[in-house]
């Protein structure tokens, strides 16, 4: 009995180097964990594997720092896939902090690919008032975007010549840690039937699978073992498949502890029944 | 490359900095705290002066009358003058005034929102739950959506056949909180994966 009074007292400090440990041990000792591919991530795959050389994505970061550990892997497995597929890339976001992030992943994965700004890809950078901005470039682009984020005029892209509203962009993926991704579903997806992605966190996941079970997305990447899917399927492991492993010893250790915390309250709960 | 070195030691302190909150409240936690808002602050106005406010009104403004378009250029002046008319909110006697462009962003808002949230989110949502009973997992969403709606039903007390239903509802909800909350740990879980792949590999350089 001692033992599980023990247990029950034990500091939390000490739950927190635990929990460290199961994180920290895997990404160093690097274990094999086979990762499957669910449903939802094949057929975000899919969907950008099917679209025909050159056409357009539209790439909105809708997260902020605070995401990027479980996003930013998305970003740079996608930006890989459209580029290894020849599509062209215009990258937007609606989070101020968010839009660094896109740069960077740009910097990163367009060298390795061999592509070229303004050829391949531009970044068309920040609007504020998402949701009038989303319903008007329903019309045109320019209304909204008349240069890109270095204040380059769009039509000094030849591939952006062609782009107008959403009948030019193939596919629209929103990378995204809240409701932005909704609105992109609700305003855009509803309203002009654009096909859409979302990769998400894992705390919105479980919320837009009602969009994904109904047809209003083309496919969804949920969380780091999303992003870990995702790099599975291009055959480019990164970052997601290398934190997988620790996300396994992780929450193995978690429902280890919810069990032992639940049958030490059990056991003192019918100790002083007694 | 001596400034992404400083970057990433000063990111690690202050990745360590916020962690310290785990052991105890700590000035140094406080510091990377308060200089997180601060920046992010900051940053959140440059960027919507750099992409809002510099070009879609003031070069805006120039190159419309620069073209000859007048009426296109004086036309900003509105919402300049209500964007004006916000920032009055911090002065408490002509705070009233403020109200005015709120309105107008709420009217915006609703406009846009009413339409938008039938047509893209209530109509393919009925949509898809009114399947047809063939399969086991149709059953079991029939059963979740009419014991859910049930249980929120409170014009008439949750006893007899009522309650009954109504509790299957919460059984639906109580598995919705835990997928909700299943996600939501391995979200949390990832983060810090994160933060520890960074310290990891940027500034130990312990993996390669």
């Amino acid at each position: 009995m001692k033992f599980w009074d023990t247990l029950s007292g034990l500091d939390r400090r000490i739950l927190y180097l635990l929990l460290a440990l199961a994180v920290a041990l895997p990404l160093i000792l690097k274990p094999h964990v086979a990762i499957r591919t669910s449903e939802p991530v094949r057929r975000a795959f899919n969907a950008v594997e099917s679209l025909p050389e050159g056409s357009v994505v539209m790439i909105s970061i809708d997260y902020d720092p605070s995401s990027a550990p479980e996003v930013q892997p998305m970003l740079v497995a996608i930006l890989r896939h459209c580029f290894r597929r020849n599509l062209k890339v215009i990258l937007t976001g609606q989070l101020a902090l968010g839009l660094p992030l896109g740069e960077i992943a740009l910097n990163q994965v367009a060298p390795e690919m061999n592509k070229t700004y303004g050829v391949d890809y531009v970044n068309i950078g920040y609007r504020p008032g998402y949701t009038a901005m989303m319903v008007g470039i329903g019309r045109e682009i320019r209304d909204y975007f008349q240069t890109d984020y270095r204040g380059v005029p769009l039509d000094s892209f030849e591939f952006m010549r062609a782009v107008h509203n959403y009948r030019d962009i193939g596919l629209l993926v929103s990378l995204a840690h809240g409701g932005v991704a909704d609105a992109w579903i609700i305003y855009v997806g509803g309203r002009f039937g654009q096909r859409i992605v979302v990769g998400c966190t894992g705390v919105n996941a479980p919320n837009l699978y009602q969009f994904y079970s109904s047809g209003q997305l083309a496919g969804l990447i949920g969380g780091l073992q999303g992003a870990s899917e995702y790099e599975t399927l291009i055959d480019r492991p990164g970052s997601a498949t290398l934190g997988m492993p620790a996300q396994s010893v992780a929450h193995g250790l978690i429902i280890l502890l919810l069990c032992i915390g639940n049958l030490g309250f059990l056991i003192s709960r019918r100790r002083k029944k007694n | 490359m001596l400034l992404n070195l400083i970057g990433t030691w000063v990111a690690a302190t202050l990745t360590i900095a916020i962690l310290s909150f785990l052991y105890k409240e700590n000035p140094l936690y406080r510091v990377a705290e308060h200089l997180y808002v601060g920046i992010s602050a900051g940053f959140a106005i440059i960027y919507v002066w750099s992409f809002d406010v510099y070009p879609m009104l003031i070069q805006a403004f120039q190159r419309h009358l620069a073209e000859g378009n007048r009426a296109e250029a004086w036309i900003l002046l509105i919402p300049a003058g209500l964007g004006l008319m916000m920032l009055l909110r911090s002065i408490p006697k002509l705070a009233w005034i403020s109200r005015w462009p709120m309105s107008f962003t709420i009217g915006i808002g609703a406009g846009l929102g009413l339409v938008a949230t039938v047509q893209g989110y209530l109509l393919p949502q009925v949509t898809d739950t009114l399947r047809p009973l063939v399969t086991v997992n149709n059953a079991v969403l029939y059963v979740g959506v009419i014991s859910t709606l049930l249980y929120f039903y409170f014009s008439r007390e949750h006893r007899g056949a009522l309650g009954a239903v109504s509790r299957v509802g919460i059984i639906f909800i109580m598995v919705a909180f835990g997928a909700n909350f299943g996600y939501t740990v391995m979200a949390r879980i990832s983060l810090l994966i994160g933060r520890f792949y960074f310290l990891l590999h940027d500034w130990l350089h312990v993996i390669r």
